[in-house]
């Protein structure tokens, strides 16, 4: 390890590194603006400078960029010598001439990398006097809020939009002083990964809009670590509360998962936790189809004697976490519990798990993900079904420029150099799905097919590899070979598919490939995509021994049910109308237990009001197989209860044997551990609430947490007691110890000196590595033996027909995911559901792009508007999975369907949204004197 | 805001597209021949206007943004109108030793405009630029195509009497 000194000192550092890291690893604290751990180095903003001498005798030394300096054994340099620090006061002023000093109204002030920096050089006097340059900002869409004066013009923002996630529609304009950061005009960002801006710029250029419209500073937040709900991926976050609601969702670092960014689902979609369409007490339906709010406890014994008085079965959730659906499960009895997935996604579900657990090949985490150099993605629109492994895929493309960059000896930091060197040169990213993907830009080669012919892609992939062929395959042998020869010629090749094309040949074709490049001893990663943030764990939970859906509903038809408990599951998203309605129709009771009103729930008899993710503690077991745990941001109001709280208290009302055991969290966790063999691991996901931080409890509360007495004094001027957290090792307040902790106890992260979340370089090992107090999450599924393929699953190839289409299901990332659509930002992007079809077909139909069509599935007719693709595969027709109006085609999935042209469709009129109101009076005017708020 | 999105149909002319095809020959990429697209319009309308900048982006396979960030790079696209000539008045060291300043004045009085700015018969745009290259002729500013060099308050007059052109003035 090289030996460098700075100021005199000699310190050991890591070779390879520049020096702007090794100073952040050094714990030294050092400027910087457009250095980013994740983006590397380009020498924009000149902060990071320091004096480097030649030798003892140089007296004199040469300013040099700490990030565009690699370190060298015996360099000798001056981080805090009056050159350097003067040179980097000099920085901040002149980047400061044109910023507006607006920090009192400015939504990032308190969590500002600019004010931190700005105090830390101790520059404080401004000697410009001159006019300031003003620009006018844009509107960028419900997510995200543009103040363009206070920019710096450090270049992260594009940065981050276009090199690192591929957006193209964000661009630095002009030049000189003049630089402006924004569209070409107004208009709503495109990429899915936009709400990253809102932590890579280092003011308050881009800020979170739905928080900026209901604000309040970060110092003021309470927040606890949490796990995204949006898809299975299992982001790590760290929501922020004020006045009962959640303000913000940001980025909770974990290594291993989703390092520095989230998408916009994740960082936007969980505003529904704040929805006007929760449920805050327990319900009674009336006669009259209304509900009566009773008590919690005459609910918990009016359900108790539901239990006794028949048989009970329970459906529990991919969405509840694993302790809930283990304590219903242990209510009903194994043989009365379904997952609460359809027959179909079960089975594709837990063909992942054993695929997963069978294989050779490692389910990677993301940040494995990134070190692949050649992809095969097989069926998966990943970028709508799980965006932030879109976005480390991205990352992965970038293999070759690593390559390329360490064969000319650069430094992989060296970030607009590599990026020079290698321009459009990308490691292979192969595509597979039924439509266009929005990682057509990395890919060396896309193609759109039916699912089956996905498959017989997958499986005459991996007959090439192991050397023999598979016939009739016609144009696509010559892809067939590329693909085979570059997964072979890969250090460490990947494949990705999973369950959204509810194929279980897809998926038996990727573990196919796999085991194909494992027996020519590949080091192979296999990703398979799961629906829902907790699909994983429930049917580990389940492990094949619970009622199918179908089983269930057969058995209530024969009235074998009596009362059918729900947990936080809308059965009418998972199977047709009709069958719900048959099934709700052959029990006598409905309990639905949810936190959002929704059909499953105005058909119950008895409604219990759920917390939601952020006001209960769960673990989630990710796609990956990694069961994270995530814990109350605050305490749930009213009568809301966290599901397993319901559930084990409805236990002990009925004195079931064991339930007394059952009172804390980490009591049903252990005993869920101990019973299933497939979650054993769960109790290693975090640490118990025994836990103590060097004897401290670890607060929620930043410890500059404002107005504890003062937020209740209308009412009383003595501080109430704080609630008290007796199932983690968190405190509802600001008193505790947050350093140290392992990373999935991190509520938030500060430093003193950093109140950005570029603080939590003070909490890593070194710049973009591991917590030091250990990382978050524990893998459960490990790789087997071997999995077997059947070489006969090998599907039939697919004939367009010339009278009906495929019906396949196409995702959408704002949309398709049942909560995040409840988030008002979200479902301004959101859309309608839709009808997705290419030319020649609309062509035959006589419709156009907007006009309604007809779908009959199973003898039930949808009416859907038309979108013309004309990259959805040859003979198919997708429909948008999840959204409103879709729900009956769910089952005509990979069937042949119908369509004709909708009679007395309406065609939907241009929505104006909330923030472009053409009459609205501009924000800079609303509210003055004279203008009404609109 | 949707109710100011700009119209997007604007379309290259046949001759546009010819030009573009021709230096489209020459790049490895298409978005290699966005400066040269952008100069071809701009040659063919006077300046490039959003509508135009969308439709050079289509033709290239780039997004407007890309595109825009290279257009308002450069200080010789015009992204406004422009006059019928654009008046490159050098404004840089050389000149102002020889006393630019002096003619600069001369030349706002005589169009009663300042930079950025274009005469109210739409005939010329003043525009500042740093260097023209003839330092030793000092000061010069280019009127159109034509450079007009060891400029003073006469030559002011006659080059916008329209007594001199191309050159002559050297």
């Amino acid at each position: 390890m090289p030996t460098i000194y700075i100021d005199g000192q000699a310190y050991e550092v890591e070779e390879g590194k520049n020096l702007l890291e090794a100073c952040l690893n050094l714990g030294l604290d050092l400027p910087y603006f457009c250095w980013h751990p994740s983006m590397g180095s380009i020498g924009s903003c000149r902060q990071c400078a320091m004096v480097q001498y030649q030798n003892e005798e140089d007296t004199r030394g040469r300013i040099v960029m700490g990030c565009m300096t690699p370190v060298t054994d015996g360099a000798r340099l001056s981080l805090k010598g009056d050159t350097a620090s003067e040179f980097r006061a000099s920085v901040i002023e002149s980047l400061m001439l044109n910023h507006p000093h607006d920090c009192p109204v400015c939504a990032e002030g308190g969590e500002c990398h600019l004010q931190d920096m700005t105090v830390m050089v101790g520059h404080r006097d401004r000697h410009y006097r001159g006019l300031k340059n003003t620009h006018r900002n844009q509107y960028l869409g419900p997510l995200i809020n543009h103040e363009m004066n206070r920019c710096i013009s450090c270049y992260r923002c594009v940065r981050f939009y276009r090199d690192y996630a591929g957006g193209t529609d964000l661009a630095a304009l002009a030049s000189h002083d003049h630089v402006y950061f924004g569209r070409h005009q107004d208009g709503v960002l495109q990429s899915e990964f936009a709400g990253n801006l809102v932590e890579v710029c280092p003011t308050g250029v881009f800020t979170d809009k739905p928080l900026v419209n209901d604000y309040s500073r970060k110092w003021d937040l309470q927040s606890a670590p949490s796990i995204c709900v949006g898809c299975a991926v299992g982001c790590n976050t760290s929501p922020g509360e004020r006045y009962g609601r959640l303000k913000r969702i940001q980025n909770r670092y974990n290594q291993q998962v989703n390092g520095y960014f989230l998408c916009d689902r994740g960082r936007f979609g969980a505003d529904f936790v704040n929805s006007e369409s929760r449920l805050n007490f327990a319900g009674v339906r009336q006669d009259d189809g209304s509900y009566q709010a009773i008590k919690a406890d005459d609910a918990l014994s009016q359900v108790a004697s539901l239990c006794q008085k028949g048989a009970v079965a329970g459906i529990g959730s991919p969405r509840a976490s694993v302790e809930a659906n283990y304590l219903l499960r242990r209510l009903v009895g194994d043989s009365h519990f379904c997952s609460g997935m359809s027959d179909v996604e079960h089975a594709l579900v837990q063909q992942v798990a054993e695929a997963l657990s069978t294989t050779r090949a490692v389910s990677p985490s993301l940040h494995q993900i990134e070190s692949a150099d050649a992809v095969l993605i097989l069926g998966e629109d990943v970028s709508n079904t799980a965006p932030r492994l879109a976005l480390a895929l991205r990352q992965s493309a970038r293999n070759k420029a690593r390559q390329m960059a360490e064969d000319m000896r650069l430094e992989p930091w060296m970030d607009a150099a590599i990026r020079n060197l290698a321009q459009n040169q990308y490691s292979p990213v192969f595509i597979a799905g039924v439509h266009e993907s929005r990682l057509e830009d990395i890919a060396a080669a896309s193609v759109s097919l039916a699912p089956d012919d996905i498959a017989r892609l997958g499986f005459a992939v991996a007959a090439e590899i192991s050397g023999s062929h598979l016939p009739g395959l016609g144009h696509l042998s010559t892809l067939v070979g590329t693909i085979a020869s570059a997964l072979k010629a890969a250090k460490k090749p990947l494949i990705v598919s999973g369950t959204s094309l509810m194929n279980s040949a897809v998926i038996e074709s990727a573990v196919a490939v796999v085991e194909a490049l494992l027996s020519e001893e590949k080091n192979t990663l296999l990703s398979l995509s799961v629906p829902e943030c907790n699909s994983m764990g429930v049917t580990l939970l389940d492990g094949g021994k619970g009622l199918g859906f179908n089983v269930l509903a057969e058995s209530a038809a024969q009235g074998d049910i009596d009362t059918l408990i729900v947990l936080e599951n809308d059965l009418y998203r998972r199977a047709p109308t009709e069958t719900v309605d048959q099934l709700l129709g052959n029990i006598k009771q409905l309990v639905v237990l949810d936190s959002l009103d929704n059909a499953t729930l105005s058909a119950s008899y008895l409604a219990l009001p759920a917390a939601t993710f952020a006001e209960s503690e769960g673990t989630f077991v990710s796609s990956e197989g990694r069961a994270q745990r995530y814990y109350p941001v605050f305490v749930a109001e009213d009568d809301r209860l966290a599901s397993w709280q319901w559930l084990s208290e409805l236990g002990q009302v009925l004195g079931l044997s064991g339930f007394d055991q059952l009172a804390h969290f980490d009591q049903v966790e252990q005993t869920c551990a101990d019973e299933i063999p497939a979650l054993s691991g769960i109790t290693a996901a975090a640490p118990d609430h025994l836990f103590r931080n060097r004897g401290l409890k670890i607060p929620r509360q930043p410890a500059r947490y404002s107005g504890r007495t003062a937020v209740r004094a209308n009412v009383s001027v003595h501080e109430p007691k704080q609630p008290v957290d007796n199932e983690s090792p968190l405190s509802f307040s600001m008193e505790g110890l947050g350093v140290g902790q392992p990373s999935s106890l991190m509520s938030y992260s500060w430093s003193p000196g950093w109140n950005s979340n570029q603080s939590i370089q003070k909490f890593q090992n070194e710049a973009g590595g591991e917590i030091k107090g250990g990382s978050s999450g524990i893998r459960l599924i490990s790789p087997g033996e071997g999995a077997k393929i059947e070489s006969l699953s090998v599907p039939d190839a697919f004939h367009p027909s010339n009278t009906d289409l495929l019906l396949v299901p196409v995702y959408r990332v704002f949309g398709s995911d049942e909560l995040s659509r409840q988030a008002p930002a979200i479902a301004e992007l959101s859309g309608d559901a839709q009808l997705v079809v290419r030319s020649e077909n609309v062509n035959k139909l006589q419709v156009a792009d907007g006009d309604g069509v007809v779908v009959v599935v199973d003898g039930s007719e949808v009416v859907l508007e038309v979108l013309v693709d004309d990259s959805i595969a040859e003979g198919c027709v997708g429909f948008t999975m999840g959204m409103p109006g879709t729900e009956s085609l769910v089952i005509g999935i990979g069937s042949m369907v119908s369509l004709r042209r909708a009679e007395n469709w309406q065609p939907r009129k241009p929505q104006l949204i909330a923030t472009d109101n053409p009459n609205a009076p501009s924000p800079d005017t609303r509210g003055q004197r004279g203008v009404p708020y609109v | 805001m949707s109710q100011q999105l700009i119209q997007s149909d604007v379309a290259l002319s046949a001759e546009e597209t010819r030009q573009i095809d021709a230096e489209l020959a020459h790049m490895p990429q298409k978005s290699g021949a966005a400066i040269d697209a952008l100069k071809i319009v701009q040659r063919h309308r006077g300046w490039v206007s959003d509508e135009s900048l969308i439709a050079i982006a289509r033709y290239l396979e780039m997004s407007p943004e890309t595109l825009e960030g290279v257009a308002t790079f450069y200080n010789l696209i015009y992204r406004k109108p422009v006059g019928k000539k654009v008046v490159l008045f050098c404004d840089s060291v050389s000149c102002w030793i020889c006393g630019c300043d002096g003619v600069k004045q001369k030349i706002t009085e005589k169009l009663g405009v300042d930079y950025g700015e274009t005469t109210a018969d739409n005939q010329y745009t003043l525009i500042p630029v740093p260097c023209l290259g003839a330092c030793d002729k000092a000061p010069v500013m280019m009127v159109g195509d034509d450079l007009h060099t060891h400029l003073d308050n006469e030559k002011i007059d006659q080059i916008f009497a329209g007594k001199l052109s191309d050159g002559e003035g050297s």
